[in-house]
């Protein structure tokens, strides 16, 4: 078993095998270079075949039209485009959006860029168990209101919004619907001809395709615009200009072709893993899953230490690659504002650590994980005198520090 | 095999710079912003890059912004630096590349938006940069460093300059000329530089904004916070790190690559100057090394385009971002070249893997075409 144990398969994933060998094909001198926009040369044609099936191949996992898939950098640029171009295009009819706490950076960012620009946010608070509570959602919804933005898939808590009936409510509220799903795709079926979402972000590295690359759904019926936020040659039908990153698009077209087809027998073989791990962790003392464990991702594991600080933990778990949090914000000490929406105390946030689990984990892996996890946990509350108290039955949550 | 001409609109990948990034595909694969061993390994990969990107330009690394390609560094910067200092007017030449021109008018309806002028060979007259300075304070001004299509190189130290005095901010797009010709950012005194990685046999799908701390950007895209909060997005480390190894690459063989294109050049436009009724565009300016810019009387440029394909031979009739539409090129417009012999250019831009032979194809091709569409 090879050392350290990679169980960050939310923060990113290596790139399959398969989608490399694509990749390397429109990567070197004698294959295929050229660049797509040249319409006037063979080299260019080739090119664009490649990017032709990629996009049919990203539209295929989604049931949508390829007609409807905007390339992009990444799901941080999909998520901006979305919520950016929605706004910046239709704020004549007005200026108020709802979201999510417990949304990712990308659409969080946006929306307070927004509302420097003078838009309105509302941001939803989730129940304990991660989930929006729809009623909630629909009364703070406006005349004004433009766009609902929710993610599928929670990138901490692995939790799955109930997109279907977001989306009922706000086509038959004449609202936009954009769902932030870079956590989803891959892992949860996803029907465009069936829910009705008129904006969904897709991330290529978060399914085993390349850093680098990401999409957006787009509606063609009924037609949604946007107003670009990138310019120069047109490209992406005007949505979207820069030269076409051709061995990242057709990387992320068989990427998506890859999860539609093993989609199914590979999240049974995940949840297994995952429950497997939980199971065996989970008659730890003061452990605390985050979460709500039915309506959850198959790879994801979030729990909190208590009495153990998630920082300390992750550099005892040397062995193991996990996050405190997320990725994109871990390099602040904050605690995950996830956790704090879902009513976790500061203590509880600080404590925790986000397992996930992917296509390559095996189960020695899940086993070592589950020693280590024991002996560093107890080990760490070893030196910790507030395990100590809480051990001699002190209440801490009733102590009066005293100020320094 | 089929001839490439084209490298102004993309290069082929140097099989090092592969190399160099496939390690970041496979195994050390983790997302640069994870605090675990993997996570900072991916990290420094970036930071070496960086570091690497700054030397082929002789800026500091930390003035290495990373972004998805020129365009984006493109919309950022002029963007970025227009709304993130309330600048009033904007000036640019009309031989800019669509991603800055696009970004450019799409403020218009905030902010003055003017063109410089150019002359007939290619070069934008400094007269009226001191025109606009003389009527304009608060503004942006951007100039690109070599054009792409006639491979012009514009005197943007002088124009910096100028900028510099009147308290302006200027901006380079220096896409095509990085890597091909001695760039200095200091020395360039502008503001802001344009680079993308494909043009320098880099992948595609990664670029840098170099620019000096003093002045305010603000970001386009918002999010985890990643490029000290001016670029979030996972960073694309794979192509980041082909990106700072092209740029060493490029930085290291500068001199003799740029002997090698001089002399694919100096081989054909000789040699073309045998062809009767051929015209060379901007040949009178400094020029990049490995560019070409002409036409044939007569000829019209899609008609000789796609004859040179069925012989494999691939070359562009304007700036491949434009090749959708057929209008004649605005740069050849600017220079009030006339529209019909506009129509009829052609653009070669040599490769490091051009050789001679492939220069001689093209000459014997374009001297038989044009005694079989000279003699009826």
């Amino acid at each position: 078993m090879k050392l350290p144990i990679y169980l960050d398969y939310s923060a990113t994933t290596p790139v399959d095998e398969r989608v490399a060998e694509k990749m390397c094909q429109y990567l070197t001198v004698d294959q295929m270079f050229g660049n797509a926009a040249s319409r006037s040369h063979k080299f260019g044609w080739d090119v664009d075949e490649g990017i032709t099936l990629a996009r049919k191949q990203v539209a295929d996992l989604i049931n949508a039209d390829p007609k409807e898939i905007v390339w992009t950098s990444g799901a941080t640029e999909s998520n901006n485009l979305a919520i950016k171009g929605i706004a910046h295009f239709y704020q004549s009819k007005g200026k108020h959006i709802v979201t999510c706490k417990t949304e990712h950076k990308a659409v969080l960012d946006t929306c307070r860029q927004l509302e420097r620009e003078g838009f309105e946010i509302t941001y939803l608070a989730p129940e304990e168990n991660g989930l929006l509570d729809l009623a909630k959602l629909e009364a703070a919804l406006r005349d004004d209101t433009i766009l609902i933005s929710i993610m599928h898939v929670n990138n901490e808590i692995g939790v799955i919004q109930d997109i279907a009936a977001i989306g009922e409510l706000a086509r038959s509220k004449k609202i936009f619907f954009h769902v932030d799903a870079a956590q989803s795709a891959g892992k949860v079926p996803i029907d465009l001809q069936e829910m009705k979402v008129d904006l969904m972000s897709f991330s290529a590295h978060k399914i085993y395709g390349p850093k680098g690359m990401g999409a957006l759904y787009v509606r063609r019926k009924p037609r949604v615009r946007l107003e670009a936020q990138m310019h120069g040659g047109g490209h992406e039908r005007g949505m979207r200009s820069g030269t076409l990153a051709t061995h990242q698009i057709v990387g992320m077209g068989e990427a998506f072709r890859i999860a539609k087809e093993e989609m199914a027998t590979e999240n049974d073989r995940i949840r297994m893993l995952r429950d497997k791990l939980w199971n065996g962790i989970n008659d730890m003392e003061e452990i605390y899953l985050n979460g709500d464990l039915e309506h959850r991702v198959s790879g994801n594991l979030n729990v909190s230490f208590n009495f153990v600080e998630g920082e300390s933990l992750i550099m005892a778990l040397k062995d193991i690659a996990v996050s405190s949090g997320s990725a994109c914000t871990s390099a602040s000490l904050e605690p995950s504002y996830v956790l704090r929406a879902i009513g976790r105390n500061d203590e509880l946030a600080h404590s925790s650590i986000r397992f996930t689990i992917g296509r390559y984990t095996t189960e020695e892996e899940i086993d070592h994980t589950i020693k280590i996890i024991r002996e560093k946990v107890e080990k760490l509350r070893e030196l910790s005198p507030l395990w100590e108290m809480y051990k001699d039955g002190i209440d801490l949550s009733k102590i009066q520090w005293a100020a320094h | 095999m089929a001839i490439f001409f084209d490298n102004n609109s993309t290069t082929p990948l140097n099989a090092y710079v592969l190399e160099a990034m496939m390690p970041f595909l496979s195994e050390f694969y983790a997302n640069p912003s994870s605090i675990h061993t993997a996570g900072r390994k991916a990290r420094d990969a970036i930071e070496t890059a960086r570091e690497q990107v700054a030397d082929l330009i002789q800026s500091h690394p930390s003035q290495v912004v990373f972004t998805s390609g020129g365009t984006e560094a493109n919309n950022l910067a002029i963007r970025g630096a227009v709304c993130g200092m309330e600048l009033d007017s904007i000036a640019i030449s009309p031989i800019e590349h669509p991603s800055v021109r696009d970004v450019v008018f799409s403020l218009q309806k905030q902010r003055s938006v003017q063109e410089l002028a150019v002359n007939s060979n290619g070069q934008i007259s400094t007269d009226s940069v001191a025109k606009f300075i003389e009527n304009n304070s608060n503004f942006l001004m951007s100039v690109m460093l070599a054009n792409n299509e006639t491979g012009c190189i514009q005197p943007v130290s002088t124009i910096a300059e100028m900028v510099r005095s009147s308290a302006g901010f200027m901006h380079t797009d220096a896409v095509q000329a990085a890597g091909k010709i001695d760039v200095n950012f200091e020395k360039l005194g502008v503001h802001m530089m344009t680079l993308s990685s494909h043009k320098i046999y880099g992948p595609k799908g990664a670029g840098a904004l170099i620019y000096d701390k003093a002045i305010d950007i603000a970001p386009l895209i918002f999010g985890g916070g990643q490029e000290k909060k001016l670029r979030s997005g996972t960073e694309n480390v794979a192509a980041i790190v082909g990106f700072g190894k092209a740029a060493e690459l490029a930085k290291e063989k500068l001199k003799e690559n740029y002997a090698y294109l001089l002399g694919l050049r100096a081989r054909l436009e000789t040699q073309l100057k045998d062809i009767p009724d051929i015209v060379l565009f901007g040949d009178k300016s400094e020029r990049l090394p490995n560019t070409t810019f002409f036409s044939l009387k007569g000829i019209d440029g899609e008609t000789l385009l796609m004859q040179l394909d069925t012989q494999g031979i691939e070359v562009a009739s304007g700036s491949a971002c434009g090749s959708n539409n057929l209008k004649p090129s605005h740069v050849l417009a600017a220079m009030r070249i006339e529209e019909t012999l506009a129509k009829g250019a052609i653009r070669v831009s040599f490769g490091l893997q051009n050789t001679s032979q492939e220069v001689d194809e093209l000459i014997d091709f374009l001297k038989k075409f044009t005694n079989i569409s000279t003699s009826h």
